[in-house]
């Protein structure tokens, strides 16, 4: 039988004691542990971003962080992004340019894009392909979701 | 103009516009519940154990140890289970493989265990004892005399057609018109060549996967991704000796299809460890189960020849198509006539014959895939053409323009055309990319990068089987749809909530749309064949319909007045013509109908598609086949172009820039039609140029996302326009045709025919890796 640790995480603001495997990573602490499911398992490898979340600002894998290792770190997920019953700018994009299609990348993509928007507030088509260049859609052909970042940024898609 | 279209006078702004998607605040919210997000109370976990071997009879199978494991709570094998044999045409499949298996990752053992670890555990300690068989992965082999029989009691399965004599044939259709043995001599010029398709993953964001509980009524209910139900719960039944009203199967949101959630995914198995251990379980594949175990584009080989005279007429073509069907039959029995079927293109031919195979082998099995066939004979019909161009030193624009279908003509096989748009789509296609000028003019490359433009013309059917709709009418005036469709992610949901709210004048969020659920929900086919706009949407609309004409009787009884006197004013309210005070909201109408006649205000209505007109059995000779292809649907048209970037030294591929003229009949949401289309190009992008399942000795090699690449936001251009003909389908509802996979017909022959354009050399097998191309550079400069 494995180990078990308690962990002390604190994610989008509230502190949490979670006691879970040693070999637990944040996605699996997040979706089994603590129910919040908005972040995606799409590939467990690393590959495919669906379980993006935001780690001291920073977009990481969930699937690919220990839990142990998010000890007194930030995190953030897409449960988060919602201020007071608003939702964040970016969410209100991607529904209004239909940048999100079957759904399931989308809360990693949104991640990513709030990542890419708080460092770089007028990124270029380009810079926006190459940063979300990480994350993996099957449905939308990127178009939509490009279109959603660039209007946050007072550019127009190509 | 059927009755359909004929009170257009209430369309409103909805039909036509942007609206966003319904469940966009829980999907951008990470609210949205998928499968694998639902937890039941007791709730136990599954894994299955896939087999090592492509092709093996299994001696036995020792599951004590797993089963003395602390926290498993079943271990099931083919031995365990009934022997009910499932599939859509050839009943020839186990939810567990019994006595033989047929391709690596085939399940052999499922366990249920407290948690997933412990699951996967228990898997270690099934002790498997195998002998191997001689397996057989090519097409071509598994047809020769003498190879490896791999159903050797293929001939008792359960089967809806003729099977041909060949041991591992699973279907073999034959089209033919006019006389192409004659017609060879009266061209002017002949090419022929065989073209290479890949298997293609589907690659759905989310993994396949089940929620599965019993109630202590012997019930089951599943929580599934799936693209129908109805499809699932009629196999999981079938599977466990059920009939279907014991069994229950709820849609959550589902993480995308494309074909591969269609009839069953894992329904069956994790249904049976339901009521193996009593409890709830849930079974979500990890993502290389999902790559090995689930099912795929199939892939296969196309020999086609094909003549024209001096001005280019197209005279005669040959084709013969053989699909890697895998394993198990699946639907490939209706996808090889497809694939015939759609041989010929939107184009006139008057001498011409197709056959198509589907072909078993010892992979996974092939199934449903966006297109259903028609990209694979797309890719070499649509090749070839612009090798006879070039041949007839024609502009390749030109000679499609030329044999472009027209109103008067017929598809293949004698169908009639519903709406011929094929020429104006090129047109379109042709202006906005500036076709003429870019194909004469040479196109200035980056250093090191060559560059060419070329194009696809293709044709689809929007169509298939049939639907229910129930509209009812609340108390309080707002409106509730049922009609079981899955929204995979398409945006149907939206769609037929816009039809709804269309059709009665109310707003978006005056409407529900129920979840799709087999306990309360009409009849539905399944999410596939582009049919959800065009059929669905049919039976949505006179539901709709159904409800306004009852309206009309109680408020014509109110208002003492004529029912053509009464209009309906936005937002839920009937009034009179030209008299702004009398006005009713629908939640009085609604009140009348409980309390006066007992009853609610509740439009219900069936649509199938069936067409009138069968296919001219004197134009053709058929083989046999599951489905009459004259029963799909409606024709589309479509033409696209690819403008690329070849490196000259990495033989590297970019796609600069897209342009997609597709006739959708009417769009129902502006932003949803150009998302489809956009979304179909950039997976058929992947299919150009990246993606390839690969096996070695039958097991997959590349089953991650890691080493199967599709495209990511870098890899394909943001400039992908989309061009919308807009030509009403009389039978559509408000004139609307799906467009979900016409959009993934014409991608890799557009690239393919750019690339030729860029470096002067045909690439016949895709995708069109940097290897694959380099080498037929190298090979073009040897022989030049």
């Amino acid at each position: 039988m494995t180990d078990k640790q308690t962990v002390a995480l604190s994610i989008n603001g509230e502190s949490f004691d979670v006691t879970t495997d040693t070999r637990s990573t944040v996605l699996q602490v997040l979706r089994e542990d603590l129910s919040l499911t908005g972040t995606k398992c799409g590939c467990n490898n690393g590959v495919c971003g669906s379980c993006t979340v935001l780690v001291d600002g920073e977009p990481m894998r969930a699937c690919l962080m220990l839990a142990v290792a998010a000890t007194d770190r930030e995190i953030t997920t897409i449960e988060g992004l919602e201020q007071d019953g608003a939702l964040h700018p970016v969410q209100q994009a991607f529904i209004e340019h239909q940048g999100l299609q079957c759904g399931f990348c989308t809360p990693g993509m949104i991640i990513s894009a709030k990542a890419l928007l708080d460092r770089n507030p007028n990124p270029s088509p380009d810079e926006i392909r190459s940063e979300l260049s990480g994350n993996l859609c099957r449905c939308t052909g990127y178009v939509k979701i490009a279109e959603a970042v660039l209007s946050l940024t007072g550019g127009v898609a190509e | 103009m059927s009755a359909n279209l004929a009170d257009n006078s209430q369309i409103n702004d909805i039909i036509g516009a942007s609206v966003p998607r319904i469940e966009g605040p829980e999907k951008a919210t990470g609210r949205a519940v998928y499968t694998d997000d639902i937890t039941r109370p007791g709730m136990l976990h599954a894994a299955l154990l896939g087999s090592h071997y492509a092709h093996a009879r299994i001696l036995s199978i020792d599951t004590s140890r797993a089963r003395a494991l602390a926290g498993v709570k079943a271990v099931l094998t083919g031995a365990d289970l009934p022997l009910n044999y499932i599939g859509m045409f050839i009943k020839d499949q186990l939810p567990l493989a019994t006595d033989t298996v047929r391709y690596a990752g085939e399940p052999v053992a499922a366990v249920a265990a407290v948690d997933l670890k412990t699951a996967k555990q228990a898997l270690q300690l099934v002790e498997v004892e195998y002998e191997e068989l001689e397996p057989v992965f090519d097409v071509i082999k598994a047809m020769e005399p003498g190879a490896p029989v791999i159903h050797e009691k293929r001939d008792e399965y359960p089967c809806m057609f003729e099977l041909p004599r060949e041991p591992n044939a699973m279907c073999f259709t034959e089209f033919m018109e006019g006389d192409p043995n004659a017609a060879w001599d009266e061209c002017d010029a002949i090419v022929e060549a065989e073209y290479r398709i890949p298997a293609q993953y589907h690659a759905y964001m989310e993994p396949s996967s089940t929620v599965a509980e019993m109630d202590g009524n012997g019930k089951i209910t599943l929580w599934s991704s799936t693209q129908g139900v109805a499809r699932s719960q009629m196999y999981t039944a079938m599977a466990m000796g059920l009939p279907m009203s014991k069994v229950r199967v709820i849609a959550p949101r589902v993480g995308g299809g494309f074909g591969g959630k269609c009839e069953f995914t894992n329904q069956p198995i994790t249904a049976l460890l339901a009521r193996a251990t009593g409890r709830p379980v849930k079974l979500t594949y990890s993502r290389e189960d999902d790559m090995t175990m689930m099912k795929r584009r199939h892939g296969g080989v196309i020999y086609m020849k094909t003549g024209a005279a001096k001005d280019g007429t197209l005279l005669a073509r040959d084709c013969r198509i053989v699909l890697d069907g895998g394993a198990y039959a699946d639907e490939s029995p209706e996808v090889s006539p497809v694939a015939a079927f759609f041989s010929r293109g939107p184009y006139r031919i008057p001498n011409m014959r197709a056959e198509a195979w589907a072909v078993y082998t010892n992979l996974s099995r092939a199934s449903a895939f966006r297109g259903f066939g028609n990209p694979q004979a797309t890719f070499a019909s649509e090749s070839q053409l612009d090798d006879l161009a070039e041949k007839l030193d024609m502009d390749p624009l030109e000679l499609r323009m030329r044999n472009a279908l027209e109103q008067e003509d017929k598809f293949f096989c004698g169908k009639t055309i519903e709406s011929a748009t094929m020429r104006a789509c090129l047109e379109k296609v042709r202006d906005a990319s500036d076709w003429k000028a870019k194909r004469t003019g040479g196109l200035p490359a980056r250093r090191g990068k060559r560059r060419g433009i070329g194009m696809a013309g293709m044709t689809h059917i929007s169509g298939l089987a049939g639907a229910g709709a129930n509209v009812l009418l609340n108390e309080d005036g707002s409106v509730s749809l049922n009609c079981g469709a899955v929204d995979i992610g398409q945006g149907s949901d939206t769609i037929f909530t816009q039809i709804v709210a269309g059709s009665l004048a109310l707003n978006m969020d005056q409407v529900n749309f129920a979840a799709p659920d087999t306990d309360s929900s009409p009849f539905q086919f399944q999410t596939s064949a582009s049919r959800n706009t065009y059929v669905i949407g049919n039976a949505v609309k006179l539901a709709s319909d159904d409800v306004r004409e009852q309206i009309c009787r109680h408020a014509s009884e109110i208002f003492e007045c004529d029912r053509a006197d009464l209009e309906f004013r936005q937002g839920g309210i009937v009034g009179v013509k030209g008299v702004p005070d009398a006005a009713l909201p629908f939640a009085a109408v609604a009140g009348r109908a409980l309390w006066e006649t007992g009853g609610p205000i509740m439009g219900t209505h069936n649509w199938l598609y069936a067409p009138q007109e069968r296919m001219d059995p004197k134009r053709m000779v058929l083989g046999g086949f599951a489905l009459m292809p004259d029963s799909i649907g409606i024709f589309t048209f479509g033409a696209q172009v690819a403008e690329v970037e070849v490196d000259e030294v990495t033989g590297q591929v970019e796609v600069l820039e897209f342009w997609a003229a597709h006739d959708v009949g009417r769009a129902i949401n502006t932003a949803s039609v150009e998302g489809q289309i956009e979304g179909g190009i950039v997976q058929m992008l992947g299919y150009a140029l990246t993606e390839e399942m690969l096996w070695d000795n039958g097991r997959m090699i590349n089953p991650t996302m890691m080493d199967y690449k599709i495209p990511g936001m870098a890899d394909v251009p943001l400039k992908i326009h989309t061009l919308l003909i807009e030509s009403p389908e009389a039978s559509a509802p408000f004139g609307a045709k799906g467009v979900g996979e016409i959009c993934a017909v014409g991608p890799a022959p557009a690239v393919a025919n750019a690339i030729r354009n860029a470096i002067g050399v045909r690439i016949n097998e895709i995708p069109a890796t940097p290897e694959r191309v380099l080498r037929a550079m190298l090979s073009a400069d040897d022989a030049g």
